[in-house]
């Protein structure tokens, strides 16, 4: 085996194997678990950063194992895996670091951190799947690997939102199977392959091909909580925060979001999608996606359902972009999937911070928290702003590329989406901001777990985590133009999907 | 060098008789020796067959018809490896689940090598009769083992399933006295060039009293009823034995005779109809396995509804394209591979958290997940097969199905098989999800020895990793 072979499996191996091991670990070896944890993911960073320089020097990394004659797992780095490989695997770094100080004192955490590696482990598979069975095979992993997480507390509303997550995502995976196996049964092995493969088969299966369509994307829909499949995800927010951090931003709903990108771009090719007319009705489902998320955000009075609804909107920025039958608005589709991750994740951090530091769960609850806590909520502050899409933060650039993709597209109503969405993100994240930095407070917090030591408003791991990240926000929008931004190598792989685009 | 064909036989006889004369209870690390030895026979064959393909030997070199032949193929090396590998580690298991609970340990050792003699037997037979004679050997020491435990409710099961085999055994025996009656012979190889389209009806009547018994055998609905009880009254042990192993026994034979023997007599209608009892016992199965409220009860349910998946390979088989018809074959075999293997870890590991907690009842199962981890897990990987996700054998087996359905144009298939495991993962999540709740007040869980654990584990990591191996297991299926 030679080392390019080799990369992609030791990208999957330094998460899988730290997790086997923590599983044995007994649960008050603190220093080691912690040290499998962080070296795994530092290992991980190290093995992606080599890949980055080869992919851009033309170097290719592929892993191939033959299951079944005529089926194979293939993992491959090409430029769209390694964005959200390097996405998931700098942002499970930090969530890791996030949840070891979250965690601190509670019970289980060697089941916790064991599965949470798996967690990524599915993810990182799920970003190098060669081919859509491979894809399907880590897309059902990281159900498995994330229903013990959502459940992790073990109260009843846990397990009835771990029942729901299950429900919706098994039934989506099994989906997302029947239009795999059809899929396979007309073309064989599914590669996945810039400009797609679909095209290749004749116009009499036009019929089937729309189909198969439908049954992959409902089938990853249910994932990328695209309405109306998206109910399991508010539920799931009983989970402890850097779960619902790695669900939102990381692992699970990118995933879905992924996979849409491979199936439209690399299965079906968008120009061959676009000549099936398949793209105008996944930009609908999105455009309600995004506004039907947005107007629920505005009636949810506990802190992490509001930004749970907020995902199911942003999520779908990603599908409108990739249904934007042009360049610019793929550009803004494949951008989102890296700024909305960080913003998010930002916003998760914060929430678990307020929630832990003073027992902060609703909003009404958040008066005046920005003295008690500034720098979590300048972290906060900026995320907030940036899902807004307030220049010059990392979601301005996708709205603006979004903005002339609908554009270019033919399609001024989803401006208007964008715009209406614009306001009602507005609507319900200023207010919020105003709480915490304006309104003084009055009585007590409703429960005080972290007193303010040293001038320091909550420990250390928790602080720190998010001040990256919205560090990140900033810096992917005002850098975006430099070399190796997420707006550069977005632009590198969407000028690899259109082969026969003349602008 | 033994050669494997008699001594597969022979050996687990060997320890059986040295178990029984050195009296009850005793003779695990003897047969636990002859397992082992077993497995490595069963293995060297495999890759005898896979090199040189399928062969015939003759006991004591007489050779049929006077004497009796034995032969061996890529299905029966499949089928013989996976008994082995499945009573290795489940002998190691049953040693000390009876050195913690003696319930029933007095004929264990035995009747489990009389029954994988028989077994092994079976697999190697090469003519109708001695198939007749293994079968009842097989059915008779199954019975033996239900009913070991004692006491009323394993007695009264190990009654109906005594019924249930011995009006399948006989059934089957009628059908080969018509066959002889007809053709003058019970070999396989002779009979196999003289049935045609044109039999008599005393040959299709054959053919169909066969099948049935074997149906009623192998537990498919609505044949199903003695198997609950009876699997899911017996020592973990027995029944991981009898689920994992008897009733393929019995599938193998059906589909042994139904691709080979009875090929020319086959029609689509009668295929259908087998796909539409494994079709109903999935459902069902799945359903009754929802509503249990016991633990072993609920994977007994599990097994009826698993042994479904197996039937849905003769309408997929039965005079559809070459590509369908080998497909369906490949996921039926998988499937036998790896329900056996998880099956054997699903209900062992059941009894471990059945020995552990003192209880039997799903709604109480609270802290299994703290206490027993590595169980829960176990039961967990098993769980991954039966749904049928990847990267599980199970899912193999399905997904080699489902292609198989798309194929020959037969969609209701898939839709079975897809909602066979969603309702899978029901019954598996109604587990695991108790385990998952803090400890109820007042229980105590006695710890249980790693020896109970770790085979679990085993059997269940095998069935997991067999999905990444299919290639192996279905080139040796391939060869002869």
């Amino acid at each position: 085996m030679t080392f390019n072979e080799t990369l992609p499996l030791l990208v999957l191996a330094s998460s899988l194997i730290p997790g086997l091991i923590i599983f044995t670990l007994p649960e008050d070896r603190h220093g080691l678990r912690g040290a499998f944890n962080l070296g795994g993911a530092v290992l991980k960073l190290l093995f992606i950063a080599v890949m980055l320089w080869g992919v851009l020097g033309g170097e290719s990394y592929e892993f191939r194992l033959g299951v079944l004659p005529g089926l194979d797992l293939v993992f491959r780095a090409d430029a769209l895996a390694l964005l959200f490989v390097t996405l998931s695997a700098v942002l499970w770094l930090l969530t890791t670091t996030y949840a070891i100080g979250y965690l601190e004192g509670s019970p289980h955490r060697s089941r916790f951190f064991g599965f949470f590696s798996l967690c990524v482990t599915a993810t990182v598979g799920v970003a190098m799947a060669g081919n859509l069975f491979t894809f399907f095979v880590f897309y059902e992993l990281l159900t498995l690997s994330t229903y013990p997480l959502v459940v992790h507390r073990g109260t009843p509303a846990a397990l009835r939102a771990g029942g729901v997550y299950l429900a919706y995502t098994l039934t989506g995976g099994a989906v997302l199977l029947a239009g795999v196996v059809w899929l396979y049964g007309l073309l064989g092995q599914v590669e996945f392959t810039q400009g797609g493969v679909a095209s290749a088969l004749g116009p009499e299966y036009a019929g089937q091909l729309q189909l198969i369509f439908i049954l992959l994307i409902a089938g990853m829909g249910v994932k990328a909580a695209l309405v109306p499949l998206h109910g399991w995800l508010p539920r799931a927010m009983v989970a402890p925060a850097p779960v619902s951090a790695l669900l939102h931003a990381v692992a699970v709903v990118k995933a879905g979001a992924f996979g849409i990108v491979r199936v439209v771009y690399e299965v079906f090719g968008v120009e061959f999608a676009q000549s099936l007319s398949l793209l105008a009705p996944l930009a609908v489902v999105a455009a309600i996606t995004i506004l039907w998320g947005s107007l629920r955000a505005l009636y949810q009075d506990d802190l992490k359902r509001r930004l749970a609804y907020s995902t199911i909107s942003q999520v779908s920025y990603i599908v409108l972009g990739v249904a934007m039958f042009g360049p610019v608005g793929t550009i803004g589709g494949i951008v989102h999937l890296v700024h909305q991750g960080i913003m998010k994740i930002t916003l998760f951090f914060c929430a678990g911070n307020y929630a832990e530091t003073l027992g902060i769960h609703k909003i009404g609850d958040m008066d005046g928290v920005g003295r008690r806590m500034p720098w979590t909520t300048v972290a906060f502050s900026i995320a907030a702003f940036g899902m807004i899409g307030l220049p010059p933060l990392a979601g301005f650039v996708s709205k603006w590329y979004l903005g002339l993709g609908a554009l270019e597209a033919g399609m001024p109503w989803a401006l208007a989406v964008l715009v209406a969405s614009s306001l009602l993100n507005a609507a319900y994240f200023l207010p919020m901001l105003y709480r915490a930095w304006f309104k003084p407070r009055i009585g007590a917090w409703p429960e005080e777990h972290i007193p303010v030591t040293k001038g320091r408003e909550t420990s250390r791991l928790l602080l720190y985590p998010p001040l990256i990240t919205a560090a990140a926000t900033l810096l992917a929008g005002l850098l975006a133009a430099s070399f190796l931004s997420p707006l550069d190598w977005a632009k590198l792989v969407a000028a690899r999907e259109y082969p026969h685009w003349v602008p | 060098m033994l050669d494997p064909l008699p001594w597969l036989i022979l050996l687990p006889l060997l320890w059986a008789t040295l178990a029984f004369v050195r009296g009850p209870g005793r003779g695990g690390r003897l047969a636990m020796a002859g397992l082992l030895l077993q497995l490595a026979l069963a293995g060297g064959l495999a890759g005898q067959v896979a090199g040189e393909g399928a062969r015939v030997y003759a006991v004591g070199g007489w050779g049929a018809p006077l004497g009796i032949d034995l032969a061996v193929d890529g299905l029966s090396a499949v089928m013989l490896l996976l008994a082995q590998a499945v009573a290795l580690p489940l002998a190691v298991y049953a040693r000390a689940y009876y050195a913690a609970h003696d319930d029933g340990a007095r004929y264990f050792w035995p009747l489990t090598g009389t029954l994988l003699a028989a077994m092994n037997a079976l697999f190697l037979a090469a003519d109708v009769f001695n198939l007749y004679v293994t079968l009842e050997l097989l059915g008779l020491a199954a019975v033996g083992l239900v009913a070991s435990s004692g006491g009323a409710g394993p007695v009264t099961a190990a009654l109906r399933y005594l019924l249930a085999t011995l009006l399948g055994s006989g059934a089957y025996l009628f059908g080969v006295a018509l066959l002889y009656g007809a053709y003058g012979s019970v070999s396989l190889t002779e009979l196999a060039p003289l049935l045609g389209a044109d039999a008599p009806l005393a040959v299709f009547l054959a053919a169909a009293l066969m099948l049935l018994g074997l149906m009623l055998k192998t537990a498919l609905f609505p044949f199903h009823f003695w198997l609950p009880p009876a699997h899911g009254g017996a020592p973990a042990p027995v029944s991981a034995l009898l689920s994992a192993l008897v009733v393929k026994a019995s599938f193998y034979l059906i589909l042994r005779l139904w691709l080979d023997l009875f090929a020319p007599l086959t029609s689509v209608a009668a295929a259908q109809f087998l796909g539409l009892l494994g079709a109903a016992a999935i459902l069902w199965g799945s359903l009754m396995a929802l509503a249990q409220t016991r633990l072993k009860m609920l994977v007994a349910y599990s097994t009826v509804a698993q042994i479904g998946y197996l039937f849905l390979l003769f309408p997929l088989a039965t005079h559809t394209g070459a590509l369908a018809a080998s497909g369906a074959l490949q996921g039926g075999v998988m499937q036998a591979l790896s329900h056996g293997l998880a099956k054997a870890a699903m209900f062992t590991a059941a009894g471990t958290v059945i020995l552990s907690l003192g209880r039997d009842d799903i709604a109480r199962l609270g802290g299994v997940s703290s206490r027993l981890p590595l169980t829960l897990f176990t039961f967990a990987l098993a769980g991954v097969t039966l749904l049928g996700l990847p990267p599980s054998g199970g899912f193999t087996a399905k997904w080699l199905l489902m292609s198989s359905a798309l194929h020959s144009g037969q969609w209701g298939w898939v839709a079975v098989m897809i909602l066979g495991g969603l309702l899978a993962t029901a019954y598996v999540f109604k587990v695991l999800r108790q385990a998952f709740l803090p400890v109820e007040a007042g229980t105590k869980f006695k710890p249980v020895p790693r020896m109970l654990e770790w085979p679990a584990f085993l059997l269940a990591l095998a069935s997991l990793l067999l999905g990444l191996r299919a290639g192996e297991v279905l080139s040796l299926l391939g060869a002869g």
